[in-house]
């Protein structure tokens, strides 16, 4: 019988938040992209939560957009409700939240994907991965047989491989929200020697909006002015009418209805097998790890504007369907409460990540590159920003280019690569803001300066926007030297001033940047003592502001930093055998022969390898500039 | 590869006959033609042979500064695979530093601590056991600098560090997980408890700062442990080797009479003496020399010297010392050597495998012996952390004054009212600083620090 074969540069391999981002990035970089869905009804499909961002979360979408990524643009478009999450602490955790309408979501992403050149979207299981002698990636094969060549592909098949679902004691063998599981791959995947894990996630169920009483429960709006996630979004395309989510608790009776059934939920009698995330947990999980806790808080969320769904944000749970009713039932407001979809587990195959490099391409297969819950992250935004790189790296690779890796101190997507390819995990990553070591410099307001380089760099950034970004950093620049040059006398003027403001009075003459860092002051008051300030866009005053307010403990950080980079830029040789390096336990040769590190600063982060197996290898690295220059200063480039 | 050219004196800087100027580099021969002339002005030594010597005379310009026997070493036949030149010199300090002066005013640099063993090692001249001994050093690192922080901040003290770090650990880990999990952990009236817990940090370090300064200045050395039963002759030992006319000697005090020390320079290598107070005070009365005390000072030491009265049997004594230095770097003396012995160098064989030296204290034999094989312990690395016990030290102390400075700033930070977030980058300072006194810290400078414990023309 004669098969399909197509030929095309780039396959992607599913279409959820990583996929959507690797194909778009290929497209647009001009490589012949084909983009595989189960169901092309399912692009960007948000099967859990209904919303983007969130702590850390809301700054990996902004570092996609400053890339040229399509997330942060797609959810300015469709989102119902925006806020700006910790505005009480500093600026580094400030992290924008917007609630999608999931079907406008997917539908707007959809739209996306068709209109742009040179990409291609089918509807078909992929069952196999072909390689040739060297392992380099040639192409995949589907269920119907047909090959499509390739000089790439970027697997990104998020919660789908043998999925599971499990409400109870009942099981489907279905991908998320009932959708078809992908069964074949995996199989060809452990033929090519690619190490498989099985974690499990779950989601809370929807309930119908008429059967709740929101008077019991409180109130919360958005904020009264959206900003948008995407740097290109004027700000005032996202002044809309919002819509409302809903506050209530769980009380002991919840629980005890809960405690009383954990025999029936599977995660508890040992049905599933899979791990799931500690930081999103069940609420069996909050009920056993919290014990001492009385209430949970529930959050109702809409799903959309042309949908009667609700999500109960806070109650994901695997008990069986009445036991689900019974606890939902014990709410405040969700007394009379009628479940539309049933709240599961899902368990799901994906990979042990410390078989890709930071480009996120696979060690062992040449060519084939990852993102997404595929590489045991959890999260819409987690798998969009891996997406996002594999598939520019993906194209950097295919256009002859150095790939695109960023290290912990310039993004939060840079952290969580590193962690995903460097450390031991077991559970669904998570990003949170405890995992950036220099949070206080990867603020979520200046991804765009921190970034554009880079997104201009691989050509994902338009060269407008990349002049803009650099004109914006000039100006703050200027505007920072400037209030550190305007003096304020300790005239009568601004002795009143201060007082007006519970300011202690000056005895001397300041700057004004002295002035800004007092506490309650800030550049927009200080206007008054600052006639000749010059009319700045809003998000340069922004920067301006940050900058000097917390400009010793931003100096800080870049020593941190300082310090970190050193050690990243000590380069070691890839394909390398550590046990030639006489010394190093037994223990670190393994873990180092298997994760080839790239620099001493990523070794120092291997769980397992210490201080002193560190210390060993710099004197070994210090060595090889004597005794073989050549690999030296490949490794370290000639400014030693 | 371009390498400077670095220079050092080799020899001590004391009085002695001869005093020896090395020079190491590319520009090695060169600079000895412009400063050298032999007796008749008909030799440039940039053109004979290798591993030659030749007299002569260093010239700064017009000016004669000493008459001397300079070596000639090619590239790759010498110490550090350079070309190397030693000039032999009149041993006076003021003609070996005018010499060297006018080697570095003719294009040397001056050498670091140790970097001509660093040339040596990085040049691949060392050899594959001894390359694995500087491993070795490396890999004792973080288990000897806990030791050190033992011996030389006592017990209590690294304790105090190891329990203040865990402190501040919690605290930070407790705010990260409040700002992941705002729902579960509240962050209301941290910041005075924080405030209090920063405070008390606070005054245990700057009590640990004081006493870095109050009198624990020791001087560089091994330190080392004289022990013995009563009477087996460690103090004569002691007078002697502190007696001889080339030993420098210093006596620092330190808090209290037990720990003071004294320092000894054997051919350039330095020796500090434990506890020679009780040494000295406690020899002639025989029940306060308990074991006990012996146990503590063997603790300390880098390196025991245990002496022996071979004129008396061994006892039960003597079984607890050897049980005690059986993991220690060590030296057994058989003492009154000139007296009828009763043990002998096989008796105390079968029970401990050390190496043992026949001397008389009385007598003063046998003790270029004991510089010998102290000499040799030290250059074959056996005992050479012996340095970085005192550079560790110096680090504990500023590692402390950074923890000190970054905690302060985390006091300011509550007091002028920042957001949680905010204490964490200082807090973290603090903690790194503090890890470097445990060895839990990294340092990317490795190579030049173990280095920089040799002594200077190495």
């Amino acid at each position: 019988m004669p098969a399909i074969i197509e030929n095309y540069d780039v396959c992607v391999v599913g279409a959820g938040h990583a996929g959507c981002e690797a194909a778009l990035a290929c497209a647009r970089l001009g490589l012949k992209t084909i983009i595989f869905t189960v169901s092309v009804d399912s692009i960007a499909l948000m099967p859990c939560n209904p919303n983007v961002g969130g702590s850390s979360k809301g700054h990996l979408v902004r570092e996609i957009d400053a890339l040229g990524g399509e997330m942060g643009k797609n959810i300015d478009k469709t989102f119902i409700q925006s806020k700006m999450l910790n505005k009480s602490k500093g600026p580094a955790v400030h992290s924008l939240r917007a609630q999608a309408d999931k079907a406008a979501y997917s539908m707007e992403m959809r739209k996306t994907l068709q209109n742009t050149e040179n990409l291609t979207i089918k509807q078909i299981e992929i069952s196999e991965i072909i390689t040739d002698e060297n392992n380099n990636i040639t192409g995949v094969k589907s269920v119907t047989g047909a090959t499509y060549n390739c000089r790439a592909a970027v697997l990104c098949t998020g919660t789908y491989l043998r999925a599971r679902c499990l409400t109870g004691e009942y099981i489907n063998e279905t991908g998320p929200n009932g959708l078809q599981a992908a069964t074949h791959l995996t199989d060809s995947l452990k033929e090519h020697g690619i190490e498989i894990y099985r974690f499990k996630t779950g989601t809370p169920a929807r309930v119908d909006k008429r059967s709740l009483d929101f008077s019991k429960m409180q109130e919360q709006l958005g904020d009264e002015k959206v900003v948008p996630f995407s740097f290109t979004t004027n700000p005032e395309d996202v002044q809309i009418d919002q819509i409302s989510c809903w506050l209530t608790y769980t009380n002991e009776k919840t629980h005890e209805i809960i405690r009383g059934n954990l025999d029936r939920s599977p995660m508890y009698s040992g049905v599933i097998e899979g791990t799931g995330p500690r930081y999103c947990p069940s609420i069996e999980d909050k009920v056993v790890k919290f014990a001492d806790k009385n209430r949970h808080q529930i959050f109702i969320e809409p799903e959309g504007l042309n949908t009667n769904e609700m999500y109960v944000g806070g109650m994901s749970s695997s008990l069986p369907e009445d036991v689900q009713l019974e606890m939902y039932r014990t709410v405040p407001g969700m007394e009379n409460v009628k479940i539309v979809r049933n709240a599961y587990a899902i368990e799901y195959d994906c990979i042990n990540p410390n078989q890709l490099y930071a480009s996120l391409e696979f060690k062992n297969v040449h060519g084939l590159f990852s993102g997404g819950q595929f590489n045991g992250s959890s999260g819409y935004e987690e798998a969009a920003c891996q997406g996002l790189i594999a598939g520019i790296n993906a194209a950097m690779k295919l256009l002859d280019k150095n790939p695109l890796i960023l290290d912990r101190s310039e993004a939060y997507i840079g952290v969580l690569i590193d962690d995903l390819v460097t450390k031991e995990n077991h559970e669904p990553y998570r990003m949170m803001t405890s995992r950036a070591e220099y949070r206080l410099l990867l603020r979520q307001d200046n991804a765009d300066l921190r970034l554009a380089e880079h997104g201009h760099r691989v050509g994902l950034l338009s060269e407008d926007r990349y002049q803009w970004v650099k004109e914006k950093a000039k100006m703050i620049k200027e505007e920072i030297e400037r209030i550190n040059e305007v003096k304020i006398g300790a005239n009568k003027k601004v002795q009143q001033f201060l007082e007006q403001h519970n300011s202690i009075p000056l005895n001397t003459g300041v700057s004004l940047a002295d002035l800004m860092r007092r506490p309650e002051l800030d550049y927009d008051s200080l206007a008054e003592l600052d006639p000749d300030r010059p009319n700045l866009p809003e998000e340069v005053k922004n920067q301006v502001e940050i900058n000097v307010k917390y400009e010793g403990y931003i100096k800080r950080q870049i020593k941190q930093v300082e310090h970190f980079k050193k050690l990243e830029k000590k380069k070691l040789p890839t394909n390398f055998d550590y046990s030639n390096i006489g010394g190093l336990r037994i223990e670190s040769v393994q873990k180092l022969n298997k994760l080839q590190p790239i620099s001493i600063g990523q070794a120092s982060r291997i769980s397992g390898v210490s201080p002193a197996d560190i210390s060993v290898i710099l004197v070994y690295l210090e060595q090889l500039k004597y005794s073989n220059p050549d690999l030296f200063y490949q490794l370290n480039g000639n400014n030693e | 590869m371009k390498t400077d050219t670095i220079a050092a004196i080799a020899t001590a800087l004391t009085p002695s006959g001869i005093g020896i100027i090395r020079i190491s580099g590319q520009d090695a021969m060169d600079i000895i033609d412009r400063i050298y002339k032999s007796k008749n002005n008909d030799k440039l030594l940039s053109k004979v042979k290798s591993h030659t010597i030749h007299y002569g005379y260093i010239f700064d310009g017009e000016e004669m500064i000493d008459e001397v026997m300079v070596l000639i070493m090619r590239a790759p036949n010498s110490y550090t695979k350079e070309d190397t030149v030693e000039i032999d010199c009149h041993g006076g300090v003021f003609v070996m530093k005018r010499i060297l002066e006018t080697v570095l005013k003719h294009g040397a640099r001056p050498a670091e601590p140790g970097e001509f063993t660093k040339r040596a090692f990085l040049n691949g001249r060392i050899d594959l056991s001894q390359a694995e001994s500087v491993i070795d050093i490396i890999n004792s690192k973080n288990e000897y600098a806990l030791n050190s922080s033992l011996s030389q901040l006592k017990g209590s003290v690294k304790n105090d560090i190891i329990q203040n770090r865990e402190k501040i650990i919690h605290e930070i880990a407790f705010i990260e997980t409040a700002l992941d999990d705002p729902e579960h952990i509240s962050l209301d009236g941290f910041p005075e408890k924080l405030n209090n817990i920063v405070n008390g940090i606070l005054d245990e370090i700057t009590t640990l700062i004081k006493s870095a300064d109050n009198g624990k200045i020791i001087k560089e050395g091994i330190k080392t442990a004289i022990v013995g039963k009563p009477n087996a002759g460690k103090s004569s030992l002691l007078n002697i080797l502190v007696g001889e006319e080339r030993a420098i000697v210093t006596d620092i005090e330190g808090t209290t009479r037990d720990t003071l020390e004294e320092n000894i320079n054997l051919n350039g290598i330095s020796l500090n003496i434990i506890d020679t107070a009780g040494i000295r005070h406690t020899e002639d009365v025989v029940e306060k020399i308990g074991v006990d005390k012996a146990k503590d000072c063997i603790e300390r030491a880098d390196l025991v010297i245990y002496v022996i009265d071979s004129s008396k049997d061994l006892d039960g004594n003597d079984f607890a010392i050897i049980e005690q230095i059986k993991d220690k770097k060590a030296i057994v003396l058989l003492n009154k050597s000139d007296l009828s012995s009763k043990t002998g160098v096989e008796d105390v064989k079968k029970y401990i495998n050390k190496p043992i030296i026949l001397i008389s204290a009385k007598e003063e034999t046998g003790i270029n012996d004991l510089e010998n094989t102290i000499k040799n312990m030290f250059f074959n690395g056996e005992i050479s952390f012996n340095d970085e016990v005192m550079i560790t030290n110096v680090r504990h102390k500023n590692a402390l004054i950074d923890a000190k400075e970054s905690l302060e700033l985390v006091v300011n930070s509550i007091q002028n009212g920042l957001p949680e977030d905010f204490f964490s980058i200082d807090l973290m300072n603090a903690y790194e600083s503090l890890g470097t006194i445990i060895g839990e810290a990294l340092e990317e400078d490795l190579v030049n620090e173990i280095f920089s414990k040799f002594c200077m023309g190495k």
